[in-house]
């Protein structure tokens, strides 16, 4: 194993009809980002759970990334509203346990976003390794 | 949540993908770290997962060694995820007992540049799959009960020529128009491409058909009220007159149709100038005149048309291309040649986009001798009048943006579709999106055209976005037998994966209810205290409901606190990945072998072991025809089993060599 915290470790939330697709797209055109990602897709961003978040910091998690589907969610134009709402409670909880709000970020994936999708790993990526520091 | 079962005989296959895995993930560890999670009975490595004879494997591993949930690890749960589904049901286990985990889209081919640090990726996403299966729970299928009938809204051609195969295919039909007469925007046009019927005798057409048929019960001057009620069970209150009807249909369809663009006042003249005309005016005007073009008791002998107007702007409202307008116009010039004599016609356009069949009706307008003058959005023509004339300026690009004045007696505005000024009041009825070009939304516009997030619910036509006669009828016909698909049987079935609610936790505070887009909360008593209830045929499963719950109490069934906090827990363990076994992983366990490969695969390889050849010459050995071996090869080179190597001689056909098998085993 390489030293620790070498790559910072992130857990993205994409939806499973807009942004995954876009993250299968970053594979299928080998362009590359940081290994350290992992990808739990769920139907739509509003569903996410302030305490799962919470959960993958305390697993040792170094950042959350949300991958939403913005004003493209077919469920609801609030979508993007109430996934801002759960960013806010969770920052709540990750300021009650010492986490740096800064750990958690969110932004808009299309199906097509293979581009959009790596460089935002490669900045969250970039940004995680100088907070800790 | 309550303690759930946990799986004990799970079944875990990690697909090799012919290479596309095994080329940068160590394959081979995968297997013995699955092996040894809990609950794991059975972990194998696969050359295609997806095979035929893999697929029986596992149906023999299932029911010979009693597994309970299976976890296969290789691509996208978009392309297998039902494949594997279905082969859990076939071996007689629950279809959700089963989780896909993608170890090539989202971790061999991301990661290709990195091998070690891909497999160590997969080894967490793998845990993460046999964490979050032996959670999972059997679901079973909703059925609802439908109701064969169906509502159409609109009574355009869309929406007329659907009814009428609604009814052929056996549904009740109950039609609904807004105005006083059917056949919307298309009844008031004359000649058409191709046919050169006109738009009128189409309409009428319908209509007659329409009278004949019993089962369709058409309503005009009507308008719909409220829709309750979900997929397969409608209940529809329209408004006619002063009486107020409840229909019961099992599926709806949305023909609503567009408005033309209302050019702005001032707009290239527009409502300033009296020979400044929109499109639809300008058909009208052709339909109606005698044999000579008049309008405003002066003779036309020369028309501009300006392309584009309220459409395709870069910083304006409607940013699309409406599709229909430069047929429309160009065939509109094509109709004044042949109805009246000596009319020069200037086309100022910005693009030309007669697609299609359409394309002739251009070579025909250019034949004829019109004037196409190209302008750019940011320098568009200007229009004034000069004593009896219109003067329009402008810079054409085609003669390097050379400033020309045109006179003429007409200025045609060529506008095209927009959604209608009511469009709210359906889409707020019924609940279905739309864009940002504030059109209906389809789920997919590729694979789901005609579908919308609302079970039950259907849009056809052009109230989806700018279409042509025949593509509104194509979309509303595709729509038609979509929902004859579902009312056709007495039972629908609805995937299972909804919100929950834990009674027993839930104390209502109607916040789910309160974010509920569906309306699928509702209050129940139980337990001796009002709860939650969740309508099972109305409840997306989006899952918005779970978050804002403050007791914690629902959760979306395959994504409950339980999987989701296991998957987490399964990507944070530990991994260990040992030094040597990166330079294996390319080829496996001892290299590919070939006895899951069809037989003629196996030839090929053989084949191509001497020396790389040619799709010909690889025929001509094997003796089999071209076109066979091409698609074999194909199918090879997809899967990183051959390569191109270069072409022959005569510069015709490649030649292929392989690439991954290392050791064909015949």
């Amino acid at each position: 194993m390489e030293k620790k915290h070498s790559r910072p470790k992130i857990l993205v939330f994409s939806t499973d009809k807009i942004s995954d697709p876009g993250i299968d797209q970053a594979g299928l055109r080998k362009i590359h980002y940081s290994p350290a990602v992992y990808v739990i897709s769920l139907p739509c961003s509003s569903g996410i759970k302030p305490r799962w978040i919470l959960h993958a910091f305390k697993q040792g998690f170094d950042g959350v990334f949300i991958a939403a589907d913005g004003h493209e969610c077919s469920y609801s134009p609030r979508c993007p509203e109430l996934t801002n709402r759960i960013i806010e409670e969770s920052q709540v909880l990750m300021k009650e346990n010492g986490i740096s709000p800064k750990r958690i970020r969110m932004a808009a994936i299309c199906s097509v976003c293979a581009e959009p999708f790596a460089s935002h790993m490669n900045n969250f990526t970039k940004i995680l390794a100088e907070l800790e520091e | 949540m309550e303690e759930k079962q946990k799986k004990e005989r799970i079944g875990v296959y990690i697909c090799h993908c012919g290479g596309n895995i095994s080329d940068y993930v160590d394959v081979a560890q995968m297997r013995d770290i699955a092996k040894n999670e809990d609950g794991v009975v059975v972990s194998k490595n696969v050359m295609f997962a997806c095979a035929d004879s893999n697929q029986k494997e596992m149906i023999k591993d299932i029911q010979g060694q009693n597994l309970d949930a299976i976890v296969v690890a290789s691509c996208s749960p978009k392309l297998h995820l039902h494949t594997f589904r279905n082969v859990a049901s076939r071996a007689g286990i629950n279809p959700y007992n089963y989780t896909q985990v993608n170890i090539r889209e989202q971790c061999s081919w991301a990661h290709s540049d990195t091998p070690k640090e891909a497999s160590v990726k997969a080894a967490g996403l793998i845990r993460a799959g046999i964490h979050k299966v032996a959670y999972s729970e059997a679901l079973e299928n909703i059925e609802v009960s439908s109701t064969r009938a169906a509502v159409v809204i609109g009574a355009g051609v869309s929406g007329m020529r659907a009814a009428i195969a609604l009814a052929k295919m056996g549904n009740q039909v109950y039609l609904i128009e807004k105005e006083k007469t059917t056949g919307g925007h298309v009844a008031n046009l004359g000649k058409l491409f191709v046919t050169e019927q006109s738009g009128k005798s189409i309409a009428g057409s319908l209509l007659e058909e329409i009278k004949k048929i019993t089962s369709i019960t058409l309503f005009t001057e009507a308008s719909v009220e409220k829709v309750s009620g979900s997929l397969g069970n409608f209940k529809v209150d329209v408004k006619t007159g002063t009486e107020t009807l409840h229909l019961a249909a099992g599926a709806i369809l949305v023909a609503t149709g567009f408005d033309p663009y209302q050019p702005k006042e001032g707009e290239f003249g527009y409502s300033q100038f009296p020979g400044v005309i929109t499109l639809p005016e300008f058909r009208e005007l052709i339909d109606n005149s005698g044999e000579t073009l008049i309008y405003n008791n002066r003779k036309i002998k020369s028309i501009a048309y300006i392309y584009c107007v309220g459409m395709r702007q870069t910083k304006g409202e409607n940013k699309y291309c409406s599709r229909v307008c430069c047929t429309t116009a160009i065939h509109s010039s094509l109709l004044v040649h042949e109805k009246f004599k000596n009319v020069t016609a200037y086309h100022l356009y910005r693009d030309i986009r007669t697609y299609g069949k359409q394309e002739v009706l251009y070579e025909q307008s250019s034949k004829n001798g019109d004037i196409y003058l190209k302008y750019e959005e940011k320098t568009p023509p200007v229009v004034s009048q000069e004593g009896n004339h219109l003067v329009i300026k402008i810079k054409d690009e085609l003669t390097r943006r050379q400033e020309m004045e045109l006179e003429t007696d007409l200025v045609v505005l060529v506008t095209g579709m927009v959604p209608r000024s009511d469009h709210e009041a359906i889409s707020g009825i019924l609940k279905i999106p739309a864009g940002n070009d504030k059109f209906y939304n389809e789920i997919h516009p590729k694979l789901r055209p005609v579908e919308t997030v609302i079970n039950g619910v259907f849009i056809g036509g052009s109230c989806q976005g700018p279409k042509n006669i025949s593509e509104s009828v194509q979309s509303a016909l595709s729509a038609a037998v979509k929902i004859n698909a579902l009312t056709k049987n007495p039972t629908i079935n609805l995937e299972p994966i909804i919100a929950r609610v834990n009674f027993e936790a839930c104390t209502w505070c109607g916040k789910c209810a309160e974010v509920c887009e569906y309306d699928a909360i509702h209050q129940l008593e139980m337990y001796g205290k009002i709860v939650a209830s969740v309508n099972e045929a109305t409840c997306k499963g989006c899952g918005m409901c779970a978050p804002v719950c403050p007791a914690d109490a629902i959760d979306i069934a395959q994504y409950s606190n339980a999987e989701i906090e296991g998957m987490i827990d399964g990507f944070a363990q530990k991994v260990e990945i040992s030094e040597e076994a990166g330079a294996e992983a390319a080829g496996g366990e001892g290299g590919i072998t070939m006895k899951d490969m069809p037989q003629v695969w196996r030839r090929i390889a053989s084949s191509l072991e001497t020396d790389p050849k040619t799709i010909p010459a690889l025929a001509k050995e094997l003796d089999l025809n071209p076109e066979l071996i091409t698609y074999n090869l194909m199918t090879m080179n997809k899967y990183s089993l051959v390569e191109a190597a270069g072409m022959d001689d005569s510069d015709e056909y490649y030649f292929y060599k392989l690439k991954n098998l290392k050791h064909v085993e015949n």
